[in-house]
């Protein structure tokens, strides 16, 4: 089983709002003092394709980026964690490319990489949450698509999806090539890389092409963003007074009733 | 204006998602002087009869695997269905079906879609939407570069439209389709919570990273819920450590509540926490750090160990409703 992993480096999403700033011009955030990470149903992802690899034997696993160099990060720290390779398309264009042009150009990566049974995307990424990519690389390779995933199964030929519902859970059987969205679970919070892992890491092939020389960029526009703000929202919280813990308790009750309406 | 276009899955029923994105479009349909045809996946009569006293017109499509939502089948019969109307927008609400499908519809009609927006707007031909970024930190007006646009809506922020005069006509489509073999949903799980959805719960107790354990859950705040007639929630940290089923999680990528109560127990406020309780009346918290994010969110709260408060605001509780 050829199993391809699709890693985005993103602005670490858990800075504070206190602490988050835009560019209104350039309409996207300011880097900041915040760290660059990968996003985490990046990592759910890795984590759940590394737990299938434990229970299959066979498996093979890719991790795939696209973005600036500094986007080696995610990729190394994915080989950390046991990936097989590490392809990196470094984004020579524009930044902040749209989801249509990301997926092509995924898409054309995973062309020149050879042929993949099972493609793991996070089902969004925390930055500007597009939660698209992965339906739209499965159009462009025309293969089916599976969102919102949290585990997944060999059964015979084919593979045993657990996917989320609002309500539920459900079972998806799916036959390969497919492209799988994934979610986070109790089970796929991922694994922390050995120190020494993280080390030979760097050690490990990368393999690196440029955007512009695999081609896929959708020029042609999908969305544009016109405007970027930071909304103005601040309630002004009511503390509950009293001298004793008693008696700011009896205070918080008395509020919880009366919104509550209950009882 | 080209038509709008609203798509609905009969399996769910006329529910508060699919008024809300009824009455999003039936309204963007009236400002651009668009009619409003529902696309309704499955034959259930009550969904097509419900849309169509809001609809311009209503296309049901009929086929023995679409009662229940099949993704490749549903793809194709609304690829189809959507050349035929060529509509200038489809709109969906934000479930799991409309979620995994849009951005697909979208490619396969060669236009472009936008996801979980807060506000649509047209003018001219320009379809404009509005959704939080970062985390819920920021808001961003996207443009929509081609056509058709395909947005799925965060639904039940919306208001229901009322009914017309003039009910709109119901058409029955027999799709000829390939049965679809690659995907199969073979099963369906509801997690028992025997209640009414999160979604539509009048009061949460949520419990975050700071509640410790799973068996706190069932012992602290559990108690509280019964005692207040809430229903119960978590943090993305509550679930991630097994504390709390999956389907319990609010935020950003989880259940968009709109509580008149919510009551955070042990939970930060982080931006994603509070990107799905942005409709919530009153937001009220226990939380040991006062400057906590969570309290700028807040109506009221209390400093303190929920372990030590809890019992004495459940004893309180019980007494006021002696
Ligand atoms: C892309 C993305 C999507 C995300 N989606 C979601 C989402 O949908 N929902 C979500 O919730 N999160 C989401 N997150 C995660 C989010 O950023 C936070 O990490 C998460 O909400 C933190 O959960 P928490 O508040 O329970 O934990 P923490 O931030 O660790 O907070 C625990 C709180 O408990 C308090 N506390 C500790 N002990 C006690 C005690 N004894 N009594 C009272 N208070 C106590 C602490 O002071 C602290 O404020 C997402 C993150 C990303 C990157
Ligand atoms: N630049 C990128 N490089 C690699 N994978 C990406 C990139 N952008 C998005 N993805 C994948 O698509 C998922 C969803 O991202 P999005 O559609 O942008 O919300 C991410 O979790 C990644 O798995």
């Amino acid at each position: 089983m050829n199993i391809l992993v699709c890693l985005k480096q993103i602005l670490d999403p858990e800075v504070p709002a206190r602490d988050f700033r835009i560019d209104p011009a350039k309409r996207e955030a300011e880097r900041g003092a915040a760290n660059l990470v990968t996003n985490i149903f990046c990592e759910n992802a890795l984590e759940t394709a590394l737990q299938f690899r434990e229970r299959s034997g066979d498996a093979r696993i890719t991790a795939l980026s696209y973005g600036p160099a500094t986007a080696e990060e995610p990729l190394r720290k994915a080989l950390a964690m046991k990936a097989d390779g590490a392809a990196l398309v470094v984004n020579d264009g524009s930044p902040n490319p749209h989801p249509l042009t990301v997926a092509r150009v995924l898409a054309s990566a995973i062309r020149r990489l050879g042929q993949f049974d099972l493609i793991m995307l996070g089902r969004e990424a925390g930055d500007w949450g597009a939660g698209q990519t992965g339906a739209l690389l499965a159009e462009e390779l025309g293969i089916p698509c599976v969102a919102f995933a949290d585990s997944i199964e060999r059964a015979g030929d084919k593979l045993r999806i657990r996917r989320q519902t609002e309500w539920g859970s459900e079972i998806v059987e799916a036959e390969t090539p497919v492209v799988v969205t994934i979610t986070n679970d109790e089970h796929n919070v991922p694994r922390i890389p050995k120190v020494r892992d993280v080390m030979m890491s760097y050690r490990q092939p990368l393999t690196k092409w440029n955007a512009s020389e695999l081609g896929g960029d959708a020029g042609d526009g999908y969305y544009e963003v016109t405007e970027l703000f930071i909304p103005q929202k601040e309630t002004r919280c009511e503390f509950a007074a009293g001298d004793t813990e008693d008696e700011r308790a009896g205070a918080f009750a008395a509020r919880l009733a009366e919104l509550a309406g209950a009882l | 204006m080209k038509d709008i276009a609203i798509i609905l899955f009969a399996s769910s029923g006329f529910d508060k998602a699919a008024q809300g994105l009824t009455g999003a479009a039936r309204r963007l349909a009236d400002q651009a002087s668009a009619k409003l045809r529902a696309i309704v996946l499955g034959a259930a009569e009550t969904v097509a009869a419900e849309v169509a006293r809001i609809a311009d017109a209503v296309v049901v499509a009929d086929h023995p695997e679409m009662a229940d939502y099949q993704p490749e089948l549903c793809l194709n019969a609304l690829t189809q269905i959507c050349r035929e109307i060529s509509p200038a927008a489809v709109l969906l609400s934000n479930d799991t079906y409309s979620q995994e499908i849009a951005p697909r519809l979208a490619h396969r009609l060669a236009g472009s879609a936008v996801g979980d927006g807060i506000e649509i707007r047209v003018q001219g031909d320009t379809v404009r939407v509005v959704r939080q970024v970062y985390g819920g930190k920021a808001q961003a007006v996207l443009e929509m570069k081609r056509s058709p646009a395909v947005v799925w809506l965060r639904a039940r922020v919306f208001e229901a439209a009322p009914a017309r005069a003039a009910a709109g006509e119901i058409t029955r489509v027999v799709l000829d389709l390939k049965p679809e073999q690659r995907t199969r949903i073979v099963e369906r799980k509801r997690e028992e919570t025997g209640e009414a959805r999160l979604e539509d719960a009048r009061v949460i107790v949520a419990g975050g990273r700071g509640v410790g354990s799973r068996e706190a859950f069932a012992a602290e705040l559990q108690p509280l819920a019964e005692i207040l007639g809430a229903q119960m929630a978590a943090s993305r940290a509550a679930c991630d450590a097994g504390w709390a089923p999956a389907t319990w999680q609010v935020g950003q990528t989880g259940k968009k509540v709109a509580p008149d109560l919510y009551v955070a127990i042990g939970i930060s406020g982080a931006s994603q926490h509070m990107a799905g309780i942005s409709e919530a009346k009153n937001v009220a918290a226990i939380n040991t750090d006062a400057e906590a994010p969570i309290f700028k969110h807040c109506r009221f709260g209390i400093v303190g160990d929920y372990r030590k408060i809890l019992p004495l605001v459940r004893q309180k509780l019980a007494a006021v409703a002696k």
